[in-house]
């Protein structure tokens, strides 16, 4: 039993040590904003669109075929969904931006499938064109319409409601206010009970209809793909597509729907982001998060509730940047006390210069934490950005790809 | 190759543009506008003497970031951090630049070494993430254009921004007077235009130098067989990390040029309003240049062509924007047509050598 923590711990210890030292930094008052339910609420809200890109990664890829134009499609999503939210509503921007973002999922499919070009060519040239395509809608629809630019949409008519669970979060039940459960669990700041309260005090309080119907596609895209003869088929291209072809699988029709879905995803990726959070669509508004969406599908080793807890992280990180830029001050002394526990891990492996490179970072770090209160506003803005390079450093070793991932397939061709 | 193979693959690059231009029609139809009018506009402005002297200095940049694209593309790595790398090496160039003064050729010389050493260490990050970490280029360079950004503000800000001035906006000391790059206005007799880059003939020798170093070196040899036959190069002793560190180096040497053609020629200082979007620009025109020094310059060419002359549309009220989404449908289209038309070749070849089998 014992001995089963211990190797637990072990494999785990890159998850487990930020994760106790966050805990613990957040005891401190000035770094407290790391934990509230505050903080996770944004959180999830900023994890969403990135927890939806890599959903959309999952489906494209795991028909074999690499979709670097999720970014792309995102930015479609923003268009429509502003576009639709201003003329009908809130929910129809929603869908009109899913099927904007389906549309650019088509083109890719129809190039890399029907064309069978290079599959990161090909998204490329969306993310170009979408950037593009983006630009000139907004700029003919919104011409004479007020508070427009043309980088920018008027701002969306009607919203999505939201909705706090009662008795666990105080959520109103036929207007009366109910008790707050874990909300007095986080007021009496227990350590890491209270954390955990704040945690699930996050899911709970304020969530937008939005957020839980993007929730809901998780364990949806899991039974689709690895419960149902249609998954088995996508899945089985992206293996293996000459023997799908054998067993009388439509190939090229697996791939399309694979595609198109994963621009439908990433359409609602961005449509969250306009009709969830700012309103409006702005250019660049997206920010990479359709790369970091693929970085989470990565991290998440092509398992869903993976992809799920890999956008929480990036979320999260992202959240911090928002929220409190002070919080993220807090994160320069646990990345060094993190780089010590590299130092003595590597010391016990005796690989003696990468201790010797992970101790002058973490002396650096340590020397930064102590000569400041805060982090340049520059740098809090890339958080999320650093964030996916280390922790794909530390997570890429283990993933297992499609088998034919990125590779053309024409009917009739040994591949 | 044979001619009618030849005739073949250039007739992709037309059909696509001819493609591009007919679906902008559609489009422009749809909004109300008239697309022969509206195209006849543009080219009529765009020919002008003015317009022709700005589409030359705007293809300068266009095509260096091309070439640093395409370096990476031989070997099928996808350097999609030109934008960050050229815009890091723009700022540490410009300030350093601006620190002292000598004789002109030299000082432009070191401002150059300045940029390309910085740039190449920035494209080394990604290089050294690919083959210690295992992350994906075009993630880790995406990323890096992210965090080049923030980096850049805040050194613009807070490190390179000029001392004791009363301008609002932060920006690094001007070049003194020995780094800036003499214009070829007097060489050309164009007295009465504005200034024509001097980092023109940079240019050119950059598209020399990548042809020489693509085709005509070990390492370009290296680079092209790991592009066609990852595996074939691999037994055949190429020690694949090396090269994609080599590669990803050199990418982020050539993008360091990027930003000196503005920067030597018309703007003399970084400043906020610095031009991006080159790297992307990049990408495109090495898609539709096929990575050759010839075909890049036609398409930097083109889309500064299209660029400049779409600057006229507002006037006319047509919205200038219509030229993204050409570029955007040229791109689109000829990576398609090039695909078809390369299977087209692959499969006329097969059969020409079946022929002579049987014969």
């Amino acid at each position: 039993m014992i001995k089963n923590i211990y190797s637990f711990i072990l494999k785990r210890y890159i998850v487990i040590t930020p994760l106790l030292l966050v805990l613990i930094v957040a005891q401190r008052e000035e770094y407290s904003q790391l934990t509230t339910s505050g903080t996770f609420g944004s959180a999830i809200r900023l994890a969403i669109p990135i927890m939806l890109a890599g959903l959309g990664g999952l489906f494209s890829e795991k028909t074999g075929v690499v979709n670097i134009g999720l970014e792309g499609m995102m930015i479609m999503g923003t268009w429509f969904g502003a576009w639709g939210g201003f003329t009908y509503g809130a929910w129809q921007g929603v869908f009109i931006g899913m099927l904007g973002g389906a549309l650019f999922g088509l083109i890719h499919a129809i190039a890399t499938v029907s064309f069978q070009v290079d599959h990161i060519v090909s998204g490329v040239a969306i993310n170009i064109l979408a950037a593009g395509v983006a630009r000139f809608l907004n700029v003919i629809s919104f011409e004479d319409v007020a508070y427009a630019s043309s980088t920018a949409s008027p701002r969306i008519t009607g919203e999505i409601g939201k909705m706090t669970v009662p008795f666990l979060a105080g959520g109103p039940i036929n207007d009366e206010e109910t008790f707050n459960l874990f909300g007095s669990i986080e007021n009496l700041d227990i350590f890491l009970i209270s954390d955990f309260a704040g945690f699930i005090l996050g899911f709970l309080s304020n969530i937008s209809y939005l957020t839980i119907f993007a929730l809901a596609i998780v364990p949806f895209s899991l039974i689709i793909l690895w419960h149902t003869p249609i998954g088995l088929q996508m899945r089985s291209v992206g293996e293996y597509p000459t023997g799908s072809e054998s067993l009388g699988v439509n190939v090229y029709l697996m791939k399309y729907i694979g595609v198109t879905i994963s621009g439908a995803l990433s359409g609602l990726a961005g449509a969250y982001l306009v009709v969830g959070g700012t309103g409006i669509y702005l250019e660049g508004q997206t920010g990479g998060r359709g790369f970091i969406g693929l970085a989470s599908m990565l991290f998440g080793n092509y398992k869903p509730f993976g992809i799920l807890m890999g956008s929480g992280l990036f979320g999260f990180a992202d959240a911090l940047q928002l929220r409190s830029p002070q919080a993220v001050h807090g994160l320069l002394i646990v990345i060094s006390i993190f780089l010590f526990v590299l130092v003595l891990k590597t010391l016990f492996e005796k690989k003696y210069t990468q201790s010797l490179i992970s101790l002058l970072f973490s002396g650096a770090f340590l020397i930064w934490f102590l000569n400041s209160t805060t982090i340049p506003n520059q740098f809090v803005y890339f958080t999320p950005h650093i964030t996916t390079l280390i922790v794909l450093s530390f997570a890429n070793q283990r993933i297992k790809l499609p088998e034919k991932i990125g590779v053309p397939y024409k009917k009739g061709e040994l591949n | 190759m044979k001619l009618r193979l030849r005739i073949a693959s250039f007739s992709a690059p037309l059909v696509a543009l001819s493609i591009a231009f007919g679906l902008s029609s559609l489009i422009l139809l749809f909004i109300g506008k008239d697309p022969i009018e509206t195209f006849r506009i543009m080219f009529e402005y765009g020919i002008k003497g003015k317009s022709i002297v700005s589409i030359i200095n705007r293809s300068i940049p266009l095509y260096i970031s091309a070439i640093a694209v395409a370096v990476g593309f031989k070997m099928g790595l996808f350097n999609i951090g030109v934008e960050g790398q050229y815009l890091v090496a723009s700022l540490i160039a410009a300030f350093v630049g601006s620190q002292f003064s000598i004789i002109t050729p030299i000082h432009i010389l070191f401002i150059i070494i300045i940029a390309v050493a910085s740039s190449a260490m920035w494209a080394a990050i990604a290089g050294y993430l690919k083959v210690k970490k295992g992350i994906h280029e075009v993630i880790s360079t995406i990323m890096l254009n992210y965090i080049g950004t923030g980096l850049i503000a805040y050194g613009l800000t807070n490190v390179f921004d000029e001392a004791g001035s009363d301008y609002e906006l932060p920006r690094t000391p001007e070049l003194p007077e020995s780094g800036k790059m003499p214009a070829l206005n007097n060489l050309f007799r164009l007295e009465d235009l504005q200034d024509l880059h001097g980092f023109l003939f940079v240019a050119i020798v950059v598209g020399i130098f990548y042809y020489w170093l693509v085709w005509k070196t070990t390492l370009g040899f290296d680079l092209r067989i790991t592009g066609a036959n990852p595996v074939a190069a691999k037994f055949s002793g190429i020690n694949p990390n090396r090269l994609i560190i080599v590669a990803m180096v050199t990418s982020g040497g050539f993008a360091g040029l990027v930003g000196l053609g503005p920067l030597l020629g018309y703007f003399h200082r970084f400043t906020i309003d610095f031009p991006t979007g080159l790297g992307f620009a990049g990408i495109a025109v090495a898609l539709l240049g096929r990575n050759h020094p010839f075909g890049m310059g036609i398409g930097a060419l083109l889309f500064a062509f299209l660029e400049r002359s779409s600057q006229i549309l507002d006037l006319n009220d047509v919205p200038k924007e219509i030229e993204r989404m050409l570029q955007a449908f040229i791109l689109l289209i000829v990576v398609v047509f090039y695909e078809i038309i390369r299977r087209f070749i692959v499969k006329q070849q097969v059969k020409d050598a079946s022929k002579k089998v049987e014969t």
